[in-house]
């Protein structure tokens, strides 16, 4: 990236702000069944609570961003939105929830749109979604090989042998984040795991046990994001978008043989490089567990720590409440929902917002967003200019 | 054995023709660009590296080693059910791309990262035939 690149990504920040985010309930919809949910209820609901929670009105709304949710028009004509500057449906990967968060900052920063809507439906449990099957690959099906998980578990094998880490090591960050789950009352696992359970759970794929696999549940997520001249506006004090990035680790294999490195230094350089500020300055993060692997990777790539450190850096609760480095405080994909990252966008504001209760991070002033994954996505932010 | 046959097959089409073709003859292949001299896996149009379209069907050597490795023991196939817990690899051959296979005369217990192999030929049914690996010893 050349120097006018740079300067143009410094223009940009906190020039977006997040002014709302909604969900609906997961622990409940976790245990209960209703033949009305279904993805666009979902997002009919969080799109509704956001809103809520921001105080704008729909017809501010002039942008819409879907994903898992295949229509546009059944959507938009739903939530009865007319005249939109801005429509989109991404695929369903957990990958395009930052992505849609970048695409809506960019159209807003331009002048493309005022106020976009990014909104999420998954009904996985409902429909038992197992990530995972005959996808017609006749390169990979014949051998049986399948699902996110196993290819996750085949990097973390190897990184294993790689940094000579003993089986298990996954186990401390699994219940860190059953720590966090347990003080959020909309997580979907309330009960404490302790690291002899972890290690009792049963394979799926081996190296990886249940309890390094995120939940399959239903939910859905919005937010809404605005100039931060109008951002002003609303109800709730604007979070700004300090810094984003995205760098991509494309490939026919999910699995990469430098542990997603490259994309998340790339992305590293450019949010911290952009924010001017480092992982030592970031009070809370919220890191894509698809698996659990997949934040060892991050934290590496990103210079949290050095390389092959991740199984020591998480050791000793340092990422649990309380910890020196607190990590997926909502409880995360594995504890609290598996809501492809959008969630966790949810939690990145609301922490900085200081409306967490009793999971709440002191003092936070800088909240980052990452996702390690073919197109990976890193956010930074802040409730004022740092 | 072909009636009884029933996970997943591949479907050979214009562009890996040669791949499964040269399997069934006992032979890996892989595309090999006349231009850069990068060898590639999956099959593909072109060259990743220079997009020269200039290729040949180059014959390996067969032997590799394993990069990396898991144990399924969730069912996502019924016609892999009987066969919990299997193992899949993935083969980095020497001339460079990674491959999906499955090890073979060789206990998933023994299973270790740059484990040196060399393929077997599998012939599932009549039509096709998958290239599997096993240990050098």
């Amino acid at each position: 990236m050349d120097a006018r690149d740079r300067a143009k990504l410094k223009a940009l920040s906190n020039k977006v702000a997040v002014i709302g985010v909604g969900n609906t309930p997961f622990g409940p919809y976790y245990r209960t069944r209703d033949p009305l949910r279904n993805v666009y209820s979902l997002g009919f609901t969080a799109f509704k609570n956001a809103l809520e929670d921001c105080g704008a009105r729909k017809d501010d709304i002039d942008g819409v961003i879907l994903s898992r949710i295949p229509s546009y028009s059944k959507f938009c004509g739903m939530v009865g939105l007319r005249n939109l500057r801005l429509t989109n449906v991404l695929e369903p990967g957990g990958r395009m929830s930052g992505a849609a968060f970048q695409w809506a900052m960019e159209a807003i920063a331009c002048g493309m749109a005022s106020m976009v809507a990014c909104v999420y439906g998954n009904i996985g449990r409902s429909v038992r979604d197992t990530y995972g099957g005959d996808w017609g690959d006749p390169y990979n099906d014949p051998f049986g090989w399948t699902s996110p998980g196993a290819f996750i578990g085949s990097m973390w094998q190897r990184y294993m042998y790689e940094n000579n880490v003993p089986d298990g090591a996954l186990g401390h960050q699994a219940v860190s984040q059953r720590k966090w789950a347990q003080m959020n009352p909309n997580a979907v696992m309330q009960d404490p795991l302790t690291l002899e359970e972890y290690l009792k759970a049963r394979y799926v794929v081996k190296p990886l046990r249940l309890y390094d696999y995120c939940l399959v549940n239903d939910g859905g997520v919005c937010f809404i994001l605005t100039s931060a001249e109008r951002a002003k506006d609303f109800k709730k004090p604007p979070v700004y978008c300090v810094a984003s990035s995205q760098a991509a680790s494309h490939g026919y294999y999910y699995q990469q043989t430098d542990f997603l490195e490259d994309a998340c230094r790339i992305n590293a350089d450019q949010v911290y490089g952009t924010a001017g500020v480092g992982p030592k300055d970031i009070d809370v993060v919220q890191i894509y567990d698809n698996f659990l692997p997949t934040i060892f990777f991050s934290l590496e790539g990103y210079g949290f720590c050095g390389k092959g450190e991740a199984p020591e850096f998480v050791k000793g609760d340092r990422t649990a409440p309380g910890g020196a480095m607190p990590i997926n405080t909502s409880g995360g994909h594995c504890s609290e929902s598996y809501m492809q990252g959008w969630a966790l966008h949810c939690e990145a504001v609301r922490q900085v917002r200081g409306e967490c209760g009793p999971r709440q991070v002191p003092n936070v002033k800088l909240s980052q967003y990452i996702c390690s994954a073919p197109i990976g996505t890193s956010h930074i932010f802040s409730g004022g200019k740092i | 054995m072909s009636a009884e046959y029933t996970k997943p097959l591949p479907r050979p089409q214009a562009m890996d023709m040669p791949y499964w073709e040269g399997l069934k003859k006992r032979e890996l292949r892989m595309q090999k660009c006349r231009d850069c001299g990068k060898v590639w896996f999956p099959p593909a149009f072109g060259c990743p590296q220079c997009l020269s379209t200039n290729y040949e069907w180059a014959k390996l050597s067969g032997k590799g080693k394993v990069w990396s490795w898991s144990v399924f023991y969730q069912v996502y196939y019924q016609s892999f059910a009987k066969d919990i817990p299997y193992n899949v690899i993935q083969v980095q051959v020497d001339e460079g791309p990674i491959m999906i296979s499955n090890m073979v005369e060789c206990k998933n217990e023994d299973l270790k990262c740059d484990m040196r192999v060399e393929i077997v030929f599998d012939d599932v049914t009549p039509e096709v035939t998958l290239p599997k690996f096993r240990p050098i010893r």
